[in-house]
């Protein structure tokens, strides 16, 4: 009944181990304990998608996962979408299409962009809207982030 | 957040178990987009927490005789991702495909939603449609509820503390049937049901005549409601116009919705009836088999 446990799981490819209660969130070990701070604190209850990392393959908002549930899974966070070589192309869209301007909500997107992507390479403006709807971004009004999605699309298809 | 306890079951027996010890207040918890949330903001405050996303028999997905199985814990992802469920059991699959975003999806599952027992949750209307018997497991002995009658009231239900509830059986579908659940909201997508509808029906070989139906209306009463009126209205009339209408005067009638900030109970009740309408023109089409131009959220 242990409320205090070491949580072994594998973020961005790499085996962490961290401490924490039960009563916290993988947001908040995510950010307290293992100091990766990408991942963005917005609403705390689900609505807001500024803290979704990728959980076993699937985009999830951590502010509703417990740091425990995390035990032996595998994440992606914003740290492991771009690589030492440089920005990810959906990263490098967001910049040149000036799809963001506080900054907040844009690790929630691109990771979740980045799942839309890999489920459905060459989505349709509806398609990336409806994905995107779990995220909330209240500076730019959505329309450079959805063009900024079809870029990376584009560019993710010519790269390959 | 408040400080819990948590734990994770691996087997249903270690779960019932842990669910009979007679602490205060012990929650399964599945995917806890709700529970973890309202834990946050003090709703609910939970001696400890059992994990119960990882039984195998609460993620169980199959289709057989008997009809469709579908785990309690099974994420919603899973369900609206399924072609069979999405030709079959189709009301079930729109539902699923609306609660919360996308990231919502990959962790809430129907057996989540029912077990809140929020008067507008989203899947509890289309497992009613669909005729859903709720099977529960309990250390004595397991018994089985009809969806209609699982819920009790907003956030309450008929599980007792060291009860648990392990899947939701569906009946086989018939030949010429199909249903929709549809909502009505604000927005697109994101929200919170101002009124929600699932019906199922099922038609003659001609696909003219209906034989069978079951509607169920949400966020306009305490629980989920089945509009038993409405539906046997529907049976051995024509599809038409003048009969959609007759069934959503009917589940006007059954109807008892509040005020609050999402809607005034006029205009909800309104709502019931065009929604009982559209609802049930495409479940008619599914029936036909026709292709229905539906886009989530609209």
């Amino acid at each position: 009944m242990a409320k205090e446990r070491v949580v072994t799981t594998t973020i961005n490819g790499k085996e962490v181990e961290f401490q924490c209660q039960s009563r916290q969130t993988l947001l908040e070990s995510l950010r307290d304990q293992l100091g990766l701070t990408g991942t963005k604190e917005g609403c705390s209850n689900g609505n807001c998608g500024a803290c979704t990392v990728i959980m076993n393959g699937r985009p999830v908002v951590s502010c509703l996962v417990l740091a425990m549930e995390a035990s032996y899974a595998e994440l992606r966070t914003i740290e492991g979408i771009g690589s030492e070589a440089g920005l990810d192309e959906l990263q490098q869209c967001f910049l040149e299409g000036a799809a963001l301007q506080c900054g907040v909500c844009t690790p929630g997107f691109i990771v979740q962009a980045d799942a839309l992507l890999k489920e459905n390479p060459d989505p349709t403006e509806e398609e990336i809207r409806f994905y995107l709807a779990g995220n909330l971004c209240r500076c730019t009004g959505y329309d450079k982030i959805v063009r900024a999605v079809q870029a990376a699309a584009q560019a993710r298809k010519v790269s390959k | 957040m408040r400080d819990f306890d948590y734990e994770m079951a691996t087997t249903l027996e270690e779960a019932l178990v842990l669910m009979s010890m007679h602490e205060p207040d012990i929650r399964p918890m599945a995917g806890g987009t709700d529970l973890i949330d309202h834990v946050r903001n003090g709703h609910l405050s939970p001696e400890r927490l059992i994990d119960v996303k990882r039984i195998r028999e609460l993620n169980v997905l199959e289709l057989d005789d008997e009809g469709l199985h579908l785990g309690a814990a099974v994420p919603c992802y899973k369900i609206h991702g399924h072609a069979e469920i999405v030709s079959r059991y189709s009301a079930l699959a729109d539902s699923c495909h609306i609660i919360g975003g996308i990231q919502i999806q990959s962790r809430a599952s129907v057996g989540g939603n029912i077990c809140n027992s929020g008067p507008a949750a989203d899947a509890t209307p289309s497992v009613i449609a669909l005729d859903g018997v709720c099977v529960i497991a309990a250390p004595q002995f397991d018994r089985e509820v009809a969806s209609a009658d699982f819920c009790t009231g907003p956030g309450q239900n008929v599980l007792e503390p060291d009860e648990l509830l392990v899947e939701i059986r569906f009946p086989p579908q018939p030949p010429h049937s199909g249903s929709h659940y549809r909502r009505f909201i604000p927005r697109n997508e994101m929200d919170i049901a101002v009124v929600g509808v699932g019906a199922s029906v099922q038609l003659d070989e001609s696909g003219q005549t209906f034989l069978a139906a079951r509607i169920a209306l949400g966020a306009v009463g305490p629980t989920p409601l089945l509009a038993s009126e409405a539906a046997e209205l529907l049976v051995g009339q024509p599809v038409n116009d003048e009969t959609l209408s007759l069934a959503a005067e009917a589940a006007r009638r059954v109807a008892s919705p509040i005020t609050d900030m999402r809607g005034t109970a006029e205009y909800r009740t309104h709502l019931v009836g065009v929604l009982t309408q559209r609802v049930l023109r495409h479940a008619v089409a599914r029936a036909r088999g026709e292709a229905i131009e539906y886009q989530p959220g609209h």
